[in-house]
C-alpha cells in the first residue's frame, strides 16, 4: 500500500494538490486566498495530465535521427505521448483568463466594498437590503433618458 | 419555409466551423470599434446571420440525415469533427434565436443599463459567450467542448459582473460564478483526462464505440463518469450545487440573464445527455445507477426545494431564479426516466422552458427599465401602468405554471405521461405539487399587479408608461411563441414536439449515428 503510493508518487502529489485546494476554496473567507486555492486546485490537473501523457521508457516526442524532411517515424524509438501536454497548454491559458478576470472582479469589489472579506461584504449586503424595503425604489433617473 | 434553398453552397458545407468563427472574429473586432452605435447593428448583425445560418443547418440535418464536418480537413478521430446532427441542431437553432431576441432588446436596455463606455466591450462579450455555448453544442470533441464551455463561462463571468452599474451585487455575483464554475469546468477536465487514460481517444464518438466495446470500461471510467457528472452538475445547476445561480441571475444587466436563463444551462443539459446517452451508455450498470438514483432522485428534490425557496423570494429576480432551478429539475427527472418518452420531454422542457424564462426576464428587465421595479410589492397597479408588459409576463407566467393551451403544459404533460409510463406515479404527484408551487409564486406576483391599485407618489398616481417597442417586441414574441407551442399555431408545437423526440431517438440508439465521419 505504502509502497504502491511512493511508486506512484505523482498521483499522490496530484491528489494532495487537489484536496488543499478545494479546502482552501471552500474553507477561506478571503477573496483572494480562494483564488490562490482555485489556482491549487487547478494546477493539480495539469500534473494528472502531463503525468499519463509518461510512456514507460519513452523520450521526449522528438524526431531521432535524419529523415530527410520527411518526418518518418523510427520504429525503436518509443516517445511519450504529446497529447496530453497539447491539452493542457490550452487548459493553462484557460486557468490564467479565469485567474485574471477572477482578480479584476476582487480589485472591483474592493473598489466598492472597500473590503475583500466575505463576512464583511455580506454584512454590507445584508444593511443594504434592509435600507431597501418599506420605501418603494421607483427611481426613474435611470430609465427615463429612453 | 426551407432556408436552405437560398443559403450558399459553402455555407451548408462549412457551416458548422461558420457559427463558431463568425461571432469570435466579429468580437474582436467590436470590443475596438471606435464607434459605440456601430457595437449594437454589427452584433445584431452578426447574431441574425448566425439565426439563418443555424436554421438552415437544422433543416439541411432534417431533410439529409447528420453532418460530421472535418476541422482542416483531418478525418476523425484525429481530427477535431464538428457535428450537426438530431441532439446538436434544435439546441443550436435556439441559442441563435434567443441572442437575436434578446440583441433586439438589448437597443433600449444597454442604454440604461450599461455606462457607454462599457458598451462595445459587453456586445465583444456577449459574442465570445455565444460562440462559446455554439461552440460546445456543436463539437463533436471532448476537449473541445471543456474549451468552448469555458468561453462562454468566462465571457458570462464579465457579462454578469457589468449589471455592477445598477446594482453593485453584481460583482460579488459574478466572483461565486467564476469560483464555481471553474471548479465545475475544472471537475470536467479531470474526468476528460480519466476518460482520455480509459479510452486512449478525445473523439466522442469515437469514445463511445471503445467504451462500448469494453462494456463500460474500468473502474477508471467510473471514476470519470462521476467526475464529468459533478462538472455538469454545478454548470447546469443541479439542485444542491445550484447557489451560484441565483445571485447570477438577479443582479446581471436583463439581456444577460434573459440569454443565460434561456441558453447557458440549457447547452450544459444538451452536455449531460450528449455524455450519458451517447459517449457512455446507460446500458453500463454505473450509469444506469446514476440516472436512477442520482439525477432522477436530484431533479425531484430541486423541483421541489427550489420552487418552495421560490416563495420566500421578496426580489421578484431571485424568484424567477430559484424557479429556474426547479424547473431544471424536470429536465433532469426527464433524463433520470431514460426512456425516449422521458428523453424526448425534457428535451422538449428544456426549448419550452427558454421560450417561457427569457419571457419573464425581458418583462421584467422593462419593468426595471420604466420603475425601477426589482421587489414583488412594487408590482402594484402595473396591469393598469404597464398593460402590454404585464400582459406578456402574465402569458409567461402561465406558461411556466403549465396552464392548458400554453408551452409549458405541453412539455410537462409530456413528461408525467413519460414518468406514467414507467410506471412512477409518485412521480406525477410531484410534477404536480410543484406546478401548484408555481401557482404560488407567479399567482402571488399576478395578484399585486391585478388587484392592487398604482402607488401614489407626490400626491398623484403614477401614470400609465409603456416599455419602449423594441422591448414588447421580443418579449412578446416569446410570449407568443409559448402559446403557438401550446396551441400549435403554425405547427410550431408539431416542429418542436417532432425535433425533440427525433433528438430522444438518436440518444436510444433508434437513429442512426455517423460514427468518425
Amino acid at each position: 500500500m505504502i509502497a504502491d503510493i511512493f511508486e506512484q508518487y505523482n498521483y499522490a502529489i496530484v491528489i494532495i494538490l487537489m484536496m488543499t485546494g478545494l479546502y482552501v476554496v471552500f474553507s477561506s473567507r478571503n477573496l483572494i486566498k480562494k483564488l490562490v486555492g482555485l489556482s491549487i486546485f487547478q494546477t493539480s490537473v495539469f500534473l494528472l495530465y502531463i503525468s499519463i501523457g509518461k510512456v514507460t521508457g519513452g523520450q521526449p516526442p522528438i524526431l531521432v535521427g535524419d529523415h530527410g524532411g520527411h518526418g518518418g517515424t523510427d520504429a525503436e524509438v518509443i516517445y511519450s505521448n504529446p497529447l496530453p501536454h497539447v491539452l493542457i497548454l490550452t487548459a493553462i491559458v484557460v486557468g490564467v483568463a479565469t485567474l485574471a478576470i477572477g482578480l479584476s472582479l476582487v480589485v472591483r469589489i474592493r473598489e466598492v466594498y472597500k473590503t475583500i472579506e466575505e463576512d464583511e461584504i455580506e454584512a454590507l449586503d445584508y444593511a443594504y437590503n434592509l435600507e431597501g424595503t418599506g420605501s418603494s425604489p421607483l427611481a426613474p433617473d435611470t430609465g427615463a433618458n429612453s | 419555409m426551407d432556408l436552405t434553398v437560398y443559403m450558399p453552397d459553402w455555407m451548408l458545407t462549412h457551416g458548422p466551423a461558420f457559427l463558431i468563427a463568425l461571432p469570435l472574429l466579429v468580437a474582436a473586432l467590436t470590443a475596438i470599434l471606435p464607434f459605440r452605435k456601430l457595437a449594437w447593428w454589427t452584433t445584431s448583425l452578426v447574431t441574425l446571420i448566425l439565426l439563418l445560418t443555424a436554421v438552415a443547418l437544422a433543416q439541411f440535418e432534417l431533410a439529409n440525415g447528420a453532418k460530421i464536418y472535418e476541422m482542416g480537413g483531418w478525418a476523425p478521430p484525429h481530427g477535431i469533427s464538428l457535428s450537426i446532427d438530431a441532439l446538436s441542431a434544435p439546441i443550436l437553432v435556439l441559442i441563435a434565436a434567443m441572442a437575436f431576441i434578446t440583441m433586439i432588446y438589448a437597443m433600449p436596455a444597454t442604454l440604461a443599463e450599461i455606462e457607454p463606455k462599457k458598451r462595445a466591450p459587453y456586445y465583444a462579450a456577449f459574442l465570445l459567450c455565444m460562440a462559446g455555448l455554439l461552440g460546445m453544442v456543436v463539437t463533436g470533441d471532448a476537449f473541445n467542448v471543456f474549451v468552448f464551455l469555458e468561453v462562454s463561462s468566462i465571457s458570462s463571468y464579465v457579462l454578469v459582473a457589468l449589471g455592477a452599474s445598477r446594482d453593485r451585487r453584481a460583482l460579488v455575483a459574478a466572483y461565486n460564478y467564476l469560483i464555481l464554475g471553474s471548479i465545475g469546468a475544472t471537475f470536467f477536465v479531470i474526468g476528460l483526462g480519466f476518460l482520455y487514460m480509459e479510452t486512449g481517444t478525445l473523439n466522442m464518438a469515437d469514445m463511445a464505440r471503445i467504451l462500448t466495446e469494453l462494456d463500460g470500461g474500468s473502474r477508471v471510467a467510473m471514476v470519470a463518469f462521476g467526475f464529468i457528472i459533478v462538472g455538469l452538475g454545478l454548470k447546469l445547476a443541479m439542485f444542491p450545487i445550484h447557489n451560484w445561480l441565483p445571485g447570477a441571475y438577479a443582479y446581471a444587466p436583463t439581456q444577460v440573464t434573459s440569454f443565460l436563463a434561456s441558453t447557458s444551462t440549457k447547452a450544459a443539459l444538451y452536455l449531460l445527455m450528449r455524455f450519458t446517452f451517447f459517449v457512455f451508455n446507460p446500458d453500463f450498470v454505473y450509469v444506469d445507477a446514476v440516472l436512477m438514483f442520482l439525477i432522477f432522485g436530484l431533479g425531484i428534490i430541486g423541483m421541489m426545494f427550489a420552487s418552495i425557496q421560490a416563495i420566500f423570494q421578496t426580489d421578484v429576480r431571485r424568484l424567477l431564479a430559484y424557479s429556474s432551478v426547479g424547473q431544471v429539475g424536470y429536465m433532469l427527472l426527464g433524463i433520470g426516466i431514460a426512456t425516449t418518452a422521458g428523453l424526448s420531454a425534457a428535451y422538449l422542457h428544456i426549448i419550452n422552458h427558454a421560450v417561457i424564462k427569457g419571457g419573464l426576464f425581458l418583462a421584467l428587465g422593462a419593468m426595471w427599465y420604466r420603475f425601477g421595479i426589482t421587489r414583488v410589492d412594487d408590482f402594484r397597479g402595473l396591469s393598469r401602468t404597464m398593460p402590454w408588459t404585464m400582459g406578456a409576463f402574465t402569458v409567461s407566467g402561465f406558461s411556466l405554471i403549465g396552464v392548458p393551451f400554453t408551452a409549458g403544459f405541453v412539455s410537462k404533460v409530456a413528461l408525467a405521461s413519460a414518468a406514467a409510463a414507467e410506471g412512477y406515479w409518485w412521480a406525477v404527484g410531484f410534477i404536480m405539487i410543484s406546478s401548484i408551487l408555481a401557482i404560488i409564486y407567479i399567482g402571488r406576483i399576478l395578484m399585486v399587479a391585478y388587484f392592487r391599485d398604482p402607488p401614489v407618489i407626490d400626491g398623484k398616481p403614477c401614470v400609465k408608461n409603456e416599455a419602449p417597442l423594441m422591448m414588447l417586441l421580443p418579449m412578446w414574441a416569446l410570449a407568443f411563441l409559448s402559446i403557438a407551442i401550446g396551441m400549435n399555431i403554425f405547427g410550431a408545437s408539431d416542429i418542436v414536439v417532432g425535433a425533440s423526440e427525433r433528438a430522444a431517438a438518436l440518444l436510444t440508439g433508434a437513429l442512426p449515428v455517423a460514427i468518425g465521419g
